[in-house]
């Protein structure tokens, strides 16, 4: 593992203290709305024990120190932190290649159901990325999300999000 | 080998969507898919235990040609459910509703009225009881007034279920007529508010009666009186000497507090006529079975059936009641 | 002895071809259930229970129980193979049980677990069959101040023992109470952290976030390792469940302090989820073999699996007894009871003497069946790591997809599980750890319901929490166990004074984190 990431780092890639600044200023910035909603709902220890926003503004304020220190630790190893690499270019390909796909996936369950968006997903993934034919491919793209229908649909009798073909149907 | 399944699969799931579809003969509307049946609380709960029964009644008796679904959708104190079925004019979307129909909106801001949806059918009126622990001193109603008058405020401690809603809406009434305030604390569910009692963790409660009925049977809870104008008409002996008829309306016995929740069923906006018939004779078809009787008789609710206008005009004024109630209570949305 | 006698006669009643056909249905529909992330107990019971009114009574909470089994096994599955919890309380199972799955073994990791989860639910059966008027009594004395403690204890068992750094630990945590506290608050009933979204009004739920997190995060993480699992190809043979039974005596103290976790769990009721995440942590603290965990330790699946289901199987006993359901399939249950005319009470015990041993007699078979069952599906599960990567991961991504859409019925959680997806990758990498995130979104909300109904009983008194030996014991237990390590440390060096360089005999391997 260790080697295979230094090998990485050699080639470029995302670095990693850009990553760590990021999620430590988010880290932050959550912590600041958590402090801002509690403000609203009180913060006091009333006579009857704490106000609704008495814990989440001692966790706000956790989240948005624990935030600045590590953004204070990644700012003071800057230098010593150059090398090191979050994931180098030709590992992201793969990462993304998962993730855009599943976006897309999420967005069409929105836009025409999920047992659509599936059998689009599942049949476009395989044949992309598994170079399998069209036949194969389309096997399981229909297969799973059918078992689904008749799973949770049919029997189980809970309701999926559905689109203009299941409409078509009479669902 | 994979296809030929995938193949029979998919034929099968064709075929049982034809079936599904068969075009209604002669009837005005009828579903042409799944009912959803909405709860806006969780599971266990009242409403959910009487949409489940219906659920229950509606595919044991086939009186409906498609299935009913529960669907609990409890967030944010039921607002998920209503807004859900605010935002759509499905009319496969029904939901039964309890006080939160009032009072989330009224106790959050979460914009929606039942003026957003179509009444049905109210089914029954559920009955608020006060309990104390069969352990305490007090015997009457009387008996605990006088304790809690001669009390300081605060000293009384009352469970109930949630915040802002109706056990802390009873509470209040009964602060106030009493002229001393109790020490509320809300818990989830009703059957975690008895238990409490049973443990002797509070003093009193304001549960249901069908939340609290087995421990006042096992003789650990006592019953001294009921939020409603008369007596609950149920004679049967529910331990060796009592009935729920033998339990006093809290007014006789000198506590001038009655709330009743409410226990009926919505739907869209913008609904048909000809819709709303249809569940509306669905209810009286479901009303109509001695299952429904023994239902209602074990948890001693107040059978009251209304429909249509008379429906909506009820539904108004105890909208009307707890905006009053939570006014002076002060549970009112800054 | 009289119980035995019942006892006897439930199983007459129970050993009917028909309830054994009913237990075997319920069995399997149950494992079902447990696999796939968006049906949960609660799911599945809810939905069968209206086709139950046409039984007996007996027969339909035979069959119902059954399935709450079934699913409290096939949790562990999904757990195993895909880092993807089935069921909440099997997110402790995925600490160890993944990584042995990576390592090919898996069967070895499902007997394990599968047994172990035997092991718990068999012990609760014998305390139920034989100390059940005298639990239930027990489970009374549990009032707001008992519940926080008992909160409290799961935490300070769990914390303090990530090795990741201290900083990070803390964020993490913070995240997770963070996200418990959106939505609307029991004690005050104002909305927290809405900003006015009415999606955000079911809060965030636990399921949603670990299936992002572990499920999402984890096939990124593969998919950048190149497009297989590594070395999961282990050989699929059956002897693997003898070959690990051989293995599981030597863990015997951790299955019993799981199944007295659970148990305890289970009736108070505090819930199969905590107990699953305080018998890892206490079994990870007081292991011979501590630095073996998370990464494929078998101890690391037994202790959860035993708590989760002596908790998941305990947890009738108060509903039957009392009526408050310790969980929400025990919830459904407790609904379907009221219908069939059945009122959960001690008086129950009294006057359906042959439905409630019955039911418990149920319980002994439908365990036992359940376990052939699950034992001999092992290989077919493990097979299931043979389909190729790129036909598995959609399919993984669309049951993801189906499970959190099903949690509150919202497309919202379904976009939610995307970005937990993307979150459990890049804290993953940046070494944050998940484990304290997905514990304090399961307390938070519970524990500071708890301890604000405290303080309302008390006035603002924080006395409260040591005004009884009861829930004295628990909090000192806790303070005890939060600072275990310094303890250890303490003792360690005052034992250990002799010689000042005994700690520095692991040379060149990193320095332990606090």
């Amino acid at each position: 593992m260790e080697s295979q990431a230094e090998g990485r780092a050699a080639a470029g890639g995302l670095a990693t203290r850009w990553v760590e600044l990021v999620v430590a200023l988010v880290i932050v910035g959550g912590g600041a709305l958590v402090i801002k909603d509690s403000m609203r709902i009180g913060t006091d220890w009333g006579p009857d024990g704490p106000e609704g926003g008495y814990f989440p503004f001692l966790t706000g304020w956790s989240l948005a120190l624990s935030g600045l220190w590590l953004t204070g630790h990644t700012l003071w190893n800057w230098r010593r932190m150059a090398g090191q690499v979050f994931a180098s270019w030709s590992a992201l390909r793969p990462v993304l290649a998962m993730l855009l796909p599943t976006i897309a996936f999420v967005v069409l369950i929105k836009l025409i159901g999920i047992y659509v968006a599936s059998a689009i997903f599942i049949g476009a993934f395989m044949m992309w990325q598994g170079k399998y034919k069209l036949l194969p491919a389309l096997a399981v793209a229909i297969a799973i999300p059918a078992a689904v229908f008749l799973l949770f649909e049919l029997w189980f009798l809970v309701p999926l999000p559905k689109g203009p073909v299941e409409r078509l149907f009479g669902y | 080998m994979i296809r030929s399944i995938a193949r029979r699969t998919l034929a099968l799931a064709v075929a049982a969507a034809a079936t599904a579809y068969l075009p209604a003969a002669g009837a005005a509307w009828e579903p042409t898919k799944p009912v959803e049946f909405i709860v806006p609380a969780g599971t266990g709960g009242g409403a959910d235990q009487m949409a489940r029964f219906i659920q229950g009644m509606v595919a044991k008796h086939n009186l409906m040609k498609q299935p009913m679904v529960v669907v609990n959708k409890s967030g944010g104190a039921g607002a998920e459910g209503f807004l859900e079925v605010k935002g759509t004019k499905d009319p496969h979307k029904i939901i039964i509703t309890l006080s939160n129909l009032f009072t989330t909106p009224l106790a959050t801001g979460v914009p929606f009225n039942w003026k957003d949806l179509t009444p049905v059918a109210m089914l029954a009126l559920d009955e608020f009881v006060l309990w104390v622990n069969s352990e305490s001193p007090y015997k009457t109603t009387q008996d605990y007034v006088a304790a809690l008058k001669a009390g300081e405020s605060g000293k009384f401690k009352m469970a109930g279920t949630g915040s802002k809603q109706e056990d802390q809406i009873i509470t209040v009434a009964l602060e106030k007529a009493v002229g001393k305030k109790l020490t509320y604390v809300p818990f989830k569910g009703g059957g975690d508010v008895a238990v409490q009692l049973v443990g002797k963790h509070v003093d009193s409660t304001v549960n249901n009666p069908i939340e609290a009925i087995a421990h006042w049977r096992s003789g650990a809870l006592r019953p001294l009186c009921v939020f409603d104008a008369k007596p609950m008409p149920y004679p049967a002996k529910v331990t060796a000497d009592k009935s729920w008829q033998d339990v006093p309306t809290c007014r006789s016995q000198g506590l001038d507090v009655e709330y009743l929740m409410l226990r009926g069923i919505f739907m869209p906006a913008g609904a048909t006529p000809d819709q709303v018939a249809f569940y509306v004779d669905l209810m009286n078809k479901v009303r109509a079975l001695p299952e429904w009787k023994k239902y209602t008789e074990d948890a001693a609710f107040n059978t009251t059936f209304m429909t249509g206008k008379e429906y909506a005009d009820w539904v108004g004024k105890a909208e009307t009641r707890h905006r009053e109630l939570m006014q002076e209570a002060g549970f009112l949305a800054k | 002895m009289e119980d035995v006698a019942n006892l006897m006669q439930g199983f007459a009643v129970a050993l009917t071809w028909q309830n054994l056909l009913f237990m075997l249905v319920g069995i399997l529909l149950g494992v079902l259930i447990g696999v796939l992330p968006g049906l949960g107990g609660a799911n599945g019971v809810a939905i069968l229970l209206p086709l139950t009114f046409t039984m007996s009574p007996t027969s339909a909470i035979i069959m119902l129980s059954c399935i709450y089994w079934g699913a409290l096994f096939g949790g562990a599955i999904t757990s195993i193979l895909f880092n993807i919890p089935g069921e909440p309380w099997s997110v402790a199972t995925t600490f160890d049980g993944y990584p042995m799955a990576q390592q090919g073994r898996a069967g070895e990791a499902m007997t394990a677990a599968f047994t172990s989860s035997f092991i718990g639910a068999f012990f609760a059966v014998v305390v139920i069959t034989f100390l059940a008027p005298l639990v239930a009594r027990f489970a009374l004395k549990f009032g707001p101040p008992e519940y926080f403690a008992v909160q409290f204890l799961t935490f300070c068992s769990f914390i303090g023992m990530s090795r990741e750094p201290p900083v990070k630990t803390i964020a993490a945590m913070m995240i997770g109470f963070a996200l418990a506290a959106v939505g609307l608050d029991t004690v005050t009933g104002q909305l927290r952290m809405t900003f006015g979204h009415t999606e955000l009004l079911q809060g965030f739920d636990f399921l949603i976030a670990v299936i992002g997190l572990f499920g999402i995060g984890e096939i990124l993480l593969t998919m950048e390792e190149g497009l297989a699992f590594k070395g999961v190809k282990g050989k699929i043979d059956p002897r693997i469940v003898l070959q690990t039974w051989a293995k599981l005596p030597k863990y015997w103290l951790t299955s019993l302090r799981g199944c007295l976790i659970g148990c305890w769990m289970g009736i108070t009721p505090g819930g199969a989820t905590p107990a699953s995440f305080m018998s890892y942590g206490m079994a990870r603290r007081f292991s011979k073999e501590k630095e073996k965990f998370g990464s494929g330790h078998v101890e690391g699946v037994v202790a959860p699996e035993t708590a989760a289901h002596a908790a998941g199987t305990s947890a009738l006993l108060p509903m039957l007894t009392l009526g408050i359901p310790g969980s929400p399939t025990a919830a459904v249950l407790l609904g379907g009871l009221l219908i069939w005319g059945l009122q959960p009470g001690p008086l129950l015990f009294v006057e359906k003497k042959e439905f409630v041993w019955g039911l418990i007699a149920s319980m002994y078979l439908g365990n036992i069946v359940g376990l052939i069952i699950v034992l001999t599906t092992v290989p077919w599960w493990a097979a299931i790591l043979r389909i190729p990567f790129s036909i598995i991961a959609p399919v993984i991504v669309v049951i993801c997809a189906i499970g959190a859409y099903t949690v509150h019925n919202s497309f919202f959680d379904v976009a939610m599980m995307l970005v937990f997806g993307v979150v459990g990758y890049v804290f993953k990498k940046l070494k944050y750890p998940l484990a304290p995130l997905v514990l304090a979104l399961v307390l938070g909300d519970m524990a500071e319901t708890a301890f604000r109904q405290s303080m309302l009983l008390s006035k603002g008194s924080i006395e409260i929490f040591w005004s009884n030996g009861l829930v004295g014991t628990i909090m000192t237990l806790a303070v005890v166990l939060l600072y275990w390590p310094l303890m250890s440390k303490v003792v360690e060096g005052w034992r250990g004074g002799m010689q000042p360089f005994r700690r520095n005999k692991g040379a060149g391997a990193p320095p332990p984190a606090q």
